[in-house]
């Protein structure tokens, strides 16, 4: 199918950075203004639904803003792996935006303009990413994510704000300059371009005569340098940057700022290293193991946090490298299950974090211990967190069941016993920290205080602004698993391509 | 006569450069007819903006396609030395020439305030130092180079001692020492030049092939002066004192042009005069660039100042156009020369940025000027983008020549690649550090949740910019983020010129062993020479 070359794929990152300055001039009236968040936040949606059928019969978009130096572009390309990004965010933003009605008004946070400006620019700023047509590009708007949710983590301006802040910015600056930055001019050195390769995914923008520790180099730090995958050891911003306002946690570390990261590393393996090159160099195994790590550690550490928020932040490092699990297969399968992983995993720990967010704001408890019996109190949001849960662990019908099917396929393609051990053992460990939640929830005794309280904490208004849209997630989380078809058509044309 | 194959004569309807360089320096002398202050400062940014206005043609008629200096005027001075006056532009000096004039009524304007003594001294030594600036720009010939580079000493170091801060009579010395022992070299090395050649002509001496042990003297003679101007380590403590004291215009002149002398004398005398001699020590000069980018960003980690951060910070941008321009290759030249500009107008705007809260809260130190992200919104989104400018966030101007000059760096070797990236990791650094403190950080050092009660508990009520100050941060911020996504023009410009120059390297540049004895030669005639002078 042919590419179209159009300025309109610019719109759907405009839109949101429109948004921001509409939110930012009526500040002084909160209606109006989260009025702009939501219109915002559809239209950007309706503009990705809008270029996907194209897409879906092969297609792709194209366009180039501007050119820097011959063969640094800022340049847009839309293929199916960017539509899957960028429309699960985007729809994602939706939900969350009502979400965080509830939740900062809930609070009475202060700085709402400025937090509704940041999540708007993040989510712009997300799409740049997942729109991107060349590396300088997904740069780019890399960093924008980077500088634009550090108001947001920093958000309480207090101390443990601040820590947490600082530790977020160090990781990623750090990484971003020290890592991306030579890589990016390793890889133009060798190409003499920095645009992807826009004909499938087999081949990368490598001549045939590159040299190969060069290549392997500048794969190793484009995988250390997009630190926002949480790959360990660089995943430590990740739990600190929980001090942030929940929605913040939900929609950015769960979806947007971890996702950009993800995507990127998928991105620079498929579209400039290229599956022959990362195969003929046994780069992709060695990524699938070391990621491995990642994955058996994080769930080992998250059973060790009683907080919520901490044990979702280590199942959030833990998730994230399932994607690049998949991807550094090189197999079809195992790039499908790989994929399809962003949308699975974005909905159903968006939902999981909604319902923390939603416990705090009705109980203000944050620590599971204190959580019996709640499960009475809040059953909506208890029963979300555990279809949710179930999802994370991989139980069908629910959308992780996909996920980690096709990885074991892939992993059964490769023959790799140690990967189906990885899978398999990962599993368990998500089960162990995400049932015992649940089980505290409907058969955990109450703390004494709340002993003889009843009644159900979901009735309030602004309760359900969050109630609401955490249930539709986990429908959605159970939709996909029980109808995986539209995201695997997506992730077929990039495939299959 | 001979001198034409260099040149293009100019063909604008009136002496574009002469005009230029005079303008301000006629300025200058009417400035003193007027006692009121308003109308000085008001005549002040007048003229510069007619100098701006005059020098617009200098871009639009621009022949992109030649390395010959253009717009050149040719008048006979002192014909028994072969003396002329001589000026033109070339790729590389109309950028700089175009940076001078952009520069200038900022100085004025960020001083509207600022400067509250002796307004009709101020207007004069500034007008009259954009006349030496843009002089040493457009001179062709050595003499006339000399004696604008020199003419430059004196207004700055008044700039520094009459309108500076508490440790002015220090700084202003120790600026001046520097700088002229630097200019004595230079002379020397003038002085042997024609005497070797009998001509002070420069596009000529470029074209003169000199032995290697002549070219070695000549470029320490002229590395020196230049490594001190620009400034390199380890000769680089003259600046953040010079900085630190000066007022907020003679900052923005000393960040944004002075520094740029140096790297313009690299490209003019060093590379193109004695190319084998560049050639041996570019390992030397490739190693002393590195240890003034780490060096530079590490001092300035830990500076409580925020201008000597800045000023820090500048040694390490600068480092990494002495990096560029000894790469000797086509992204490390265009690189550097990029960086030269990106630097003037990023570091020019941080520089008027202290200005402003310098002239709110009275001082410079970061504990002073923290919080201040919701006090003045408008002043911390400015400033916010400098300072991105500054650590080369992508999008913004200093990305792009950071970028050639890491590619550069990287197609010469992986391993002087490498050993830059550190630079770059400093410089996001500091740069978040002080932006972090001073956007959000609170002044005792504890951060707590900011409302109008803890701003009227701390005590003074800041305003916000105002007009004129937004003019002027806005129009930078348009050239940084211009340069950021569109670097395209500015690179056309000194392509010609950079392909010529890389040509005069590779014609007389092959690296030639060095032959020990004959250096004394160009020593004892030098020294022959200056007894002859002695004696007469």
């Amino acid at each position: 199918m042919d590419t179209i070359i159009t300025s309109k794929i610019l719109l759907t990152s405009a839109l949101p950075m429109l948004t921001a300055l509409l939110i930012m001039f009526s500040g002084k009236r909160p209606n109006l203004r989260e009025s702009w968040s939501i219109i915002g936040a559809i239209l950007t949606f309706l503009s990705v639904l809008s270029l996907l059928p194209h897409i879906l019969a092969g297609g792709s978009y194209e366009f180039t803003l501007a050119t820097l130096y011959p063969g640094v572009n800022i340049k847009f390309h839309l293929d199916a792996l960017g539509i899957l990004f960028a429309g699960t965010a985007s729809f994602l933003w939706i939900l969350a935006g009502f979400y965080c009605i509830g939740y900062m008004r809930g609070l009475d946070e202060h700085a709402q303009t400025r937090f509704y400006v940041c999540y708007a620019v993040a989510v712009g700023a997300a799409m740049g990413a997942a729109f991107a047509g060349s590396l300088f590009t997904l740069y780019l708007f890399y960093e924008i994510v980077s500088i634009f949710t550090y108001p947001l983590v920093a958000h309480h301006q207090d101390a443990e704000g601040y820590a947490g802040a600082k530790k977020y910015i160090v990781y990623l600056m750090f990484t971003s300059k020290a890592f991306l930055l030579p890589a990016m001019v390793i890889i133009y050195t060798q190409c003499g371009t920095l645009d992807f390769c826009y004909t499938g995914i087999l081949n990368g923008i490598f001549p045939a005569g590159a040299n190969h520790t060069l290549v392997v180099v500048s794969y190793l730090l484009c995988l250390f340098g997009f630190a926002k995958a949480g790959i360990m050891p660089l995943h430590n911003w990740l739990p600190s940057a929980m001090v942030a306002p929940t929605p913040v946690s939900a929609l950015l570390h769960a979806v947007v700022v971890v996702k950009v990261g993800v995507f990127s590393i998928c991105r620079v393996m498929l579209s400039v290293f290229g599956v022959q090159m990362l195969q003929n160099l046994n780069l992709g195994i060695i990524t699938a193991y070391f990621v491995s790590f990642t994955i058996i550690t994080a769930s080992i550490i998250a059973l060790s946090k009683s907080n919520l928020k901490a044990r979702l932040a280590y199942s959030t490092i833990s998730q994230l490298s399932y994607i690049i699990l998949g991807v550094a297969m090189l197999t079809p399968s195992g790039i499908t299950g790989g994929l399809i992983h962003i949308a699975n995993h974005a909905f159903s720990k968006i939902t999981l974090f909604f319902c923390a967010g939603a416990i705090f704001v009705a109980t203000g408890k944050k620590d599971i211990k204190e959580m019996g019996g709640l499960g009475y109190r809040m059953p909506i949001t208890m029963i979300a967190f555990g279809i949710a849960s179930l999802s994370m662990i991989g139980v069908p019908p629910s959308c992780g069941f996909v996920t980690k099917w096709f990885l074991a396929l892939g992993a059964m393609e490769l023959k790799s016993v140690g990967l189906l051990v990885v899978l398999l053992a990962s599993s368990l460990l998500n089960a162990g920290y995400f049932v015992p939640v649940f089980l505290k929830a409907f058969f955990g005794k109450p703390v004494a205080a709340e002993a003889g309280l009843t009644g159900t904490l979901e009735n309030k208004p602004l309760i359900l602004f969050m109630v609401v849209p955490l249930l539709i997630t986990a429908i959605i989380s159970l939709a996909i698993g029980i109808y995986p078809d539209l995201f695997l058509n997506i992730i077929h044309v990039m495939v299959g391509a | 006569m001979h001198m034409e194959k260099y040149l293009i004569l100019n063909t604008l309807s009136y002496p574009v450069l002469s005009l230029i360089m005079l303008v301000p320096l006629v300025g200058a002398l009417l400035s003193l007819l007027i006692k009121n202050d308003t109308y000085l400062k008001i005549f002040g940014l007048l003229v510069t903006l007619v100098t701006l206005v005059l020098s617009l043609p200098l871009y639009t008629c621009f022949d992109l396609h030649t390395a010959k200096y253009q717009f050149v005027e040719l008048r006979h001075w002192f014909p028994l030395l072969k003396l002329h006056y001589v000026v033109g532009v070339d790729g590389i000096s109309v950028l700089l020439v175009l940076l001078t004039t952009i520069i200038m009524p900022f100085c004025i304007l960020c001083s509207w305030n600022y400067i509250k003594k002796r307004m009709g001294e101020f207007i004069f030594v500034t007008l009259v130092m954009e006349t030496a600036m843009i002089g040493v720009f457009i001179s062709l010939n050595m003499v006339l180079f000399y004696i604008f580079w020199e003419a430059m000493l004196i207004p700055m170091f008044l700039l520094i001692a009459v309108w500076g801060g508490a440790r002015k009579d220090y700084a202003s010395i120790k600026f001046f020492l520097y700088t002229l022992c630097g200019s004595i070299f230079l002379l020397v090395a003038i002085v042997a030049l024609y005497i070797k050649t009998g001509t002070f002509f420069i596009p000529e001496l470029m074209d003169h092939q000199f032995s290697f042990a002549y070219q070695v003297w000549i470029f320490l003679a002229c590395a020196l002066a230049f490594a001190i101007k620009i400034p390199m380590y380890p000769l680089h403590t003259w600046l953040p004192a010079a900085h630190v004291e000066a007022p907020t215009a003679g900052s923005v002149i000393l960040a944004s042009i002075l520094l740029k002398m140096g790297g313009y004398g690299f490209l003019r005398f060093c590379l193109p005069m004695a190319p084998a001699a560049t050639m041996y020590f570019m390992p030397y000069m490739i190693a002393l660039s590195l240890i003034s980018i780490i060096f530079g960003g590490y001092l300035a980690l830990g500076q409580t100042d925020i201008k000597k951060l800045i000023a820090y910070s500048s040694v390490g941008h600068m480092g990494f156009v002495t990096l560029g321009i000894f790469l000797i290759n086509d992204q490390g030249l265009k690189g550097a020369i990029l960086q030269m500009i990106n630097h003037g107008i990023t570091t020019g705007g941080l520089f008027i940025m202290v200005g402003m809260i310098y002239e709110r809260t009275h001082s410079r130190e970061i504990a002073d000027n923290s919080a201040l992200g919701m006090m003045i919104p408008i002043y911390v989104t400015f400033l916010g983008i400098f300072c991105l400018s500054s650590l080369a966030f992508p999008g913004t101007n200093s990305f792009v020549g950071e970028f050639l000059v890491l590619f550069g760096a990287f197609k010469k070797n992986v391993v002087v690649g490498f050993l830059a990236i550190p630079g770059a990791i400093l410089a996001a650094a500091y740069m978040l550090r002080l932006l972090q403190r001073m956007v959000w950080h609170d002044s005792d050092g504890h951060a707590h949740h900011h409302d109008d009660a803890a701003d009227a508990a701390h005590g003074h009520k800041i305003t916000d910019l105002n007009l004129r100050e937004i003019t002027m941060v806005v129009v930078l911020a348009v050239f940084v983020f211009w340069i950021g996504f569109y670097p395209t023009p500015l690179l056309k410009v000194m392509d010609a010129s950079v392909t010529h120059l890389l040509h005069q390297i590779a014609a007389g540049g092959t690296p030639v062993p060095a032959a020990p004895h004959e250096g004394h030669h160009a020593l004892l005639e030098i020294g022959n020479w200056l007894k002859q002078v002695v004696a007469f």
